[in-house]
């Protein structure tokens, strides 16, 4: 089990590696500069000596190669450098949303959870009677329903009938909890109501198959208490490709979130990284795509160790 | 629709009573909380170029000069840390006596010294430091600091604009001794003489400051404090106004988002409302074919019905005046009788559509032809205004396809040349001639003449109203220029003038709308009723 920790660990390298010079030679392809957006915008005056200045002391003046190199050099060191367009470091513009994206993202994780595997297994067991198609329909319908459309409706609804909006600032869960979570929970629920949908099918799907196995049927058969069963012998084996629905979408959502944080002002890496891309803030888009890569690779890392711990019968090598 | 009607009516007749009600006595107290559709790339104003910079910023600042904040035109020059000011008979001396006792917020005294370092900065900056506005200044011979309490600038010609370029809301007063450690400290620090002290800036999120109790324009602030809030979607931000957890967004909305918040406010609203310092033009390549025949460029200017065009789209869009080179209702803004005379400037379409098509005959293109339109990535009110400006041109018989550009491509576009016709823009910081105009100079002079034409009789009278200190002569000079541009040569279309549109909290009292969205951010004039 060590040795094979230790292989993923060591197997998360190149790929990061690949994913960096992927980035960082895409976001030189893409036309646009920083430079003219920032300073030659809505200024008339805006002079080729100034722009030229500006150019040379982000760098990027210098030859592809010595950028790349200078900026390979400095992630090895685990240093992000600066953010072209704000001038901050890039650790402290990642930082300061990386909490509200990784909260949103846990609580978004616990409704779906909360909700979809209740109902999957409930309309599986109760396959093709009304139970089965209510929750068939509560699925499909979040589904088609786009989370930031649910955020939008949430917003209209609170404002009209309530007369009341959510926080519109970011208040840390230990500062003030009652405040956190009067911000949070509607973007929560509303993410949570479809990445619940995708769970919920895949549940029901899974519990179907698994419920007809033969050693459940040997376990009614013995008599075994049908709780037991369930919870014993078919949740855990269909618990497998839920357990991957389930990481890909909470890696999705850190980052993923773009409408959902806009709708709702949220300050969080999905929206740093549609406003680093516009601004073509290469230094800050290419951190966002490493870290985004590195959750990515962390979450499947881990549902990989998670295997193993419900179903012995997978060996890790 | 009567009732929303008389509703609209009735709160926008009240915002224009709110410089009147400005007068009445001011209440201390209260966070002023605002949105801002843009968060400040960095917090030196001597080198950005957004709003986004001067609206939570400007507050912990000065300037020498300043915009009268109560003057809705946006133009009147009022003493602010200069005090008073002299200009020599040559109109090439600016003497500025500065106040005594302004401290700036750690405590240390302003002096002359300070005004010089920071104009120093912006006007002669040193190596690997940008100012954005060098190019602006390019008239200033020396800045000197003669005793502690007089600035002066002396120029190396008469310039009927300096005065307002004094007054620029981007050129706050720093420390010299700060700058003197380190030109760049500013871009990430804040140490002004303003009315604010600055609290706290969760980047991305919002800004925060407090009130300077050493003030020394006695008396104010009249607020507490402010509370900045960044804000990209304007749903959002339309639905912070309307859940009353913001008081105003400075920048303005659209008609539409007015219309919700009016309705769903009712009184607790007021709308102040200005023509905008902003215009969308078309830049049409002089290097392409046949925009490098002045007829074809003549034709597209007489296609255009404006007035029908700014009743249809002022109900959609952020545009709405028709005017010439300057915002109508300012100082050199064109008379109506003169406006007339300009090439599809008229109020009889059919012939002006007629003139076009013989022009494009005459040009050897009678059955018109057909070119692409790229327009800016910015849905408001870029879109709609691309859509108005393509059936205007099908009018008379041109086939056009729009191409939207992100952007960040924008512009590169744009100054490669790589396009027959585009959408540019202008957004001046206050209604001036030569900030205006100076975008219309030959492309050798002026890097963003997007049209790319050499035309030495338009930098001459550039020059000449530039330099002209007496305002019917200067007017004259304006005139010619306006002419020569858009109906003699035709080298830009200006389309319509942009509308400012500002609802906000009844309780928002101090503040009067100009026609830039840069001006009246120090926000010491700005109290809020219970």
């Amino acid at each position: 089990m060590i040795r094979y920790i230790v292989k993923r660990v060591l197997l998360m390298i190149p790929t990061l590696l690949s994913v960096a010079v992927l980035v960082f030679f895409l976001m030189r392809v893409v036309p646009g500069d920083i430079v003219e957006l920032r300073f030659a915008g809505e200024s008339s005056f805006a002079q080729k000596e100034s722009l030229d200045k500006e150019r040379a002391r982000l760098g990027l003046d210098q030859p592809i190669w010595k950028q790349f190199t200078s900026w390979m050099g400095g992630i090895l060191r685990f240093d992000f450098g600066t953010s072209m367009w704000t001038g901050a470091s890039i650790l402290e513009e990642v930082r300061l949303r990386f909490a509200l994206s990784l909260q949103l993202a846990i609580m978004a994780t616990f409704i779906a959870v909360l909700l979809a595997i209740p109902l999957g297994v409930l309309a599986a067991l109760k396959q093709d009677t009304w139970v089965d198609y209510v929750v068939r329909i509560f699925s499909i319908a979040g589904l088609a329903t786009p989370s930031f459309w649910l955020g939008i409706m949430f917003i209209l609804g609170l404002l009209i009938v309530f007369h009341w909006l959510p926080p519109m600032v970011y208040t840390p869960f230990w500062q003030n909890p009652i405040q956190n979570l009067a911000q949070l929970i509607w973007p929560a629920l509303a993410v949570g109501y479809r990445y619940s949908a995708v769970a919920t099918r895949m549940t029901r799907s899974a519990m179907l198959e698994v419920l007809r196995e033969d050693y459940i049927r040997t376990a009614r058969a013995k008599g075994l208490w049908q709780q037991l069963i369930l919870s014993r012998h078919a949740l855990k084996n269909a618990m497998l490709p839920v357990l991957t629905v389930i990481a890909l979408e909470f890696a999705f959502l850190m980052g993923g979130l773009v409408v959902t944080e806009q709708v709702f002002n949220l300050n969080g890496l999905g929206l740093l990284f549609v406003e680093s891309v516009a601004h073509r803030d290469y230094t800050l888009t290419q951190a966002l795509v490493l870290l985004v890569a590195f959750v990515f690779i962390f979450v499947n890392f881990m549902v990989d160790l998670a295997y193993a711990w419900i179903d012995p019968r997978i060996r890790l090598r | 629709m009567l009732r929303r009607f008389l509703l609209l009516a009735t709160v926008v007749l009240i915002g224009a009573a709110v410089p009147a009600a400005a007068q009445e006595k001011p209440r201390y107290g209260g966070e002023l909380v605002f949105v801002v559709p843009s968060s400040p790339p960095s917090y030196d104003a001597h080198r950005e170029e957004t709003f986004g910079t001067i609206h939570p910023i400007a507050p912990h600042y000065n300037t020498l000069l300043r915009t009268d904040p109560t003057d809705k035109t946006g133009a009147k020059v009022v003493p602010d840390l200069a005090e008073s000011w002299t200009i020599s008979k040559d109109g090439r001396t600016y003497t500025l006596k500065l106040r005594h006792g302004v401290k700036f917020h750690d405590g240390s005294e302003f002096t002359s010294k300070d005004a010089k370092a920071s104009y120093d900065k912006i006007v002669n900056p040193p190596a690997r430091v940008a100012s954005n506005r060098k190019g602006e200044y390019v008239d200033v011979e020396a800045i000197q600091a003669p005793d502690p309490y007089t600035v002066v600038f002396r120029l190396k010609y008469p310039s009927a604009s300096f005065l307002n370029s004094l007054a620029s809301p981007w050129n706050w007063i720093y420390k010299a001794d700060i700058l003197a450690k380190d030109m760049r400290w500013y871009e990430q620090n804040v140490m002004g003489t303003g009315p604010f002290l600055f609290v706290e800036h969760v980047k991305g999120s919002h800004w925060v400051g407090k009130k300077n109790p050493n003030y020394w324009d006695k008396g104010k602030p009249y607020l507490d404090g402010y509370r900045a809030i960044f804000m990209t979607d304007s749903a959002a931000q339309v639905a912070a106004i309307r859940g009353e957890r913001a008081m105003i967004q400075f920048r303005g909305f659209s008609p539409v988002e007015r219309d919700t918040l009016v309705n769903a406010l009712g009184p607790k609203i007021t709308v102040q409302e200005s023509a905008w310092n902003c215009v969308i033009l078309v830049a049409l390549n002089h290097e392409k074919k046949p925009f490098d025949d002045r007829r074809v460029r003549k034709a597209l200017t007489l296609a255009l019905d404006r007035y029908q065009g700014s009743t249809a789209l002022s109900k959609i869009a952020i545009v709405k005046e028709v005017g010439g080179v300057q915002v109508p209702g300012t100082k050199f803004a064109t008379p109506a009788a003169d406006l007339e005379k300009l090439s599809g400037y008229g109020h009889d379409i059919t012939k002006a559509r007629a003139e076009a098509r013989r022009l494009l005959k005459e040009a050897g293109v009678p059955d018109g032809f057909s070119f692409v339109y790229k327009n800016r990535g910015i849905p408001m009110p870029y879109e709609p205004l691309g859509v108005w400006l393509i059936d205007q041109w099908r009018q008379i018989g041109l086939n056009v396809r729009q191409e939207v550009i992100e952007a960040a491509k924008y512009y590169s576009e744009l100054r490669g040349g790589n396009f027959e016709a585009a959408a540019d823009f202008q957004c001046g910081y206050t209604v001036d001639p030569d900030l205006d105009l100076y975008k219309f100079e030959s492309k050798d002079v002026s890097p963003s003449n997007y049209s790319r034409y050499v035309d030495r009789t338009l930098d001459e009278l550039y020059e000449k109203q530039g330099r002209a200190t007496d305002a019917e002569e200067r007017k004259k000079y304006i005139r010619e220029f306006e002419r020569r541009l858009l109906d003699e040569e035709v080298h830009y279309i200006y389309t319509l003038q942009w509308h400012r549109i500002v609802p906000h909290s009844s309780r928002v009292h101090g503040w009067t709308i100009t026609p830039s969205h840069y001006l009246n951010q120090q926000l010491d004039t700005v109290w809020l009723s219970e």
